[in-house]
């Protein structure tokens, strides 16, 4: 197969072949995966990870930056494995396991890589690696860029979107928390439960997005 | 009897929403009716209960240092299963539940349990303590899931219990997104004010 062949393609959708980037759908899938769908706030993906560590911004900067760098290189390796390996072998039942190992081994590769070439972001990100396995989110943006049967080019876009989207949700709420902790909250409601409500409340701006780019 | 312990410890004592807040994100998406709940603690039950057996079986032969690689694959195998049999078998609940099926695999409570649990302890007791598991995350689900059910739909399990002038103008907003976080909320603290009786009656 030569060079362009590939490319092609990797640029093209699976399903219906058309090649290129419409800008305008390229935008609703960006705007939609930030606010209209946010992974967070609407579909209930990566919760454990946005209670967990949105006690802190400097730690919810730091997931979020490693949230967005693993999804994108999940996507990719997701979305070549499918449509060039198992698509032809016609093994499309294997995807869950297919997909769960590559991203638990490109954690692994990553964090590596990381701790070999760039020990002061392994210093920032390096704790939060682990953690990214077993985060649905990662998993769930795979999956549903397979489902939606996007393009490798949408996918990525979308991958990234809906990082830069759970990333908001994230320091929006380490926001929240830190003055949380000077408020007056009933015995009973702190920690946990006076959390799901203030998330409960940002959802309910969030659903002021539906609608927005179609 | 420790193996009734076993099997009663995740329905209430340890119970993985109330008490451990695991798997929360399949929690909180799926209990928009108690049907879709139903469907979604039926399948986390059994790759629960087949991990768990399976783990507990193989705990003496998996070298320690790959034993969660090992694990992931032994959850996905059964999740795939349980995908593609809900797909041929009841595929409009397969629909509804969407991705959350294959999520199944990321849940923490499964590999929690297998990690926690499984791994130290013999076949017998990591299947009651999957059963136990299964169960107290289910009657989570079915909790919830009344709540926005009835709020949302005036309906529980899709039988009418408010009237069609409720279902007319319905309080929507519980079946949407915010309505699980704050219904979620209100019972984690109904949870931890009971916590506090029992502790002040000590």
């Amino acid at each position: 197969m030569s060079g362009s062949a590939l490319l092609s393609i990797l640029i093209s959708a699976p399903e219906t072949g058309n090649g290129g980037f419409d800008l305008g759908r390229m935008m609703a899938i960006i705007i939609a995966a930030i606010f209209v769908n946010n992974f967070v706030l609407s579909r209930f993906l990566g919760i454990c990870p946005f209670l967990g560590v949105s006690k802190q911004l400097d730690s919810a900067l730091g997931m979020g930056a490693a949230v967005i760098f693993v999804m994108t290189l999940a996507t990719l390796g997701s979305w070549t494995v499918y449509n060039l390996l198992l698509v032809p072998m016609e093994l499309t039942y294997l995807r869950t396991i297919a997909f769960i190992l590559i991203i638990a081994s490109l954690v692994q590769l990553v964090e590596m890589i990381l701790q070999k070439f760039s020990p002061a972001l392994y210093q920032a990100l390096g704790i939060f690696l682990p953690l990214i396995t077993t985060n649905c989110a990662i998993l769930g943006v795979a999956v549903l860029n397979i489902d939606e049967k996007y393009s490798l080019g949408y996918s990525l876009v979308n991958a990234i979107a809906a990082g830069i989207g759970f990333t908001l949700a994230l320091v929006l709420m380490a926001g929240l928390r830190q003055r949380l902790e000077l408020a007056d909250v009933p015995p009973a409601l702190k920690g946990k439960p006076v959390a799901f409500l203030v998330a409960g409340v940002m959802s309910i701006a969030f659903l002021g997005f539906a609608g927005l780019g179609g | 009897m420790s193996l009734m312990k076993d099997l009663t410890r995740g329905i209430y004592r340890e119970n993985p929403i109330f008490k451990l807040a695991l798997g929360m994100c399949p929690f909180l998406a799926v209990t928009t009716s108690v049907e879709n709940a139903i469907g979604m603690g039926a399948a986390a039950t059994f790759v629960l209960i087949c991990s768990n057996f399976l783990v507990s079986l193989l705990r003496n032969l998996i070298p320690s240092k790959v034993r969660i690689p090992c694990y992931i694959v032994i959850i996905a195998t059964f999740v795939t299963l349980v995908d593609m049999v809900m797909n041929a078998y009841v595929p409009d609940l397969h629909r509804s539940l969407g991705i959350f099926i294959p999520l199944i695999v990321v849940n923490c409570i499964i590999l929690g349990r297998a990690e926690g649990f499984a791994n130290r302890h013999p076949v017998m007791s990591s299947v009651a303590d999957a059963v136990g598991m299964g169960v107290g995350f289910t009657l989570a689900m079915i909790v919830l899931a009344s709540f926005r059910e009835l709020l949302g739909n005036g309906t529980w399990l899709n039988i009418s219990i408010l009237g069609t002038a409720y279902r007319n103008q319905p309080l929507l907003i519980a079946i949407l997104a915010p309505g699980a976080f704050i219904l979620l909320g209100f019972i984690l603290g109904f949870f931890s004010i009971l916590e506090k009786r029992r502790g002040g009656g000590r």
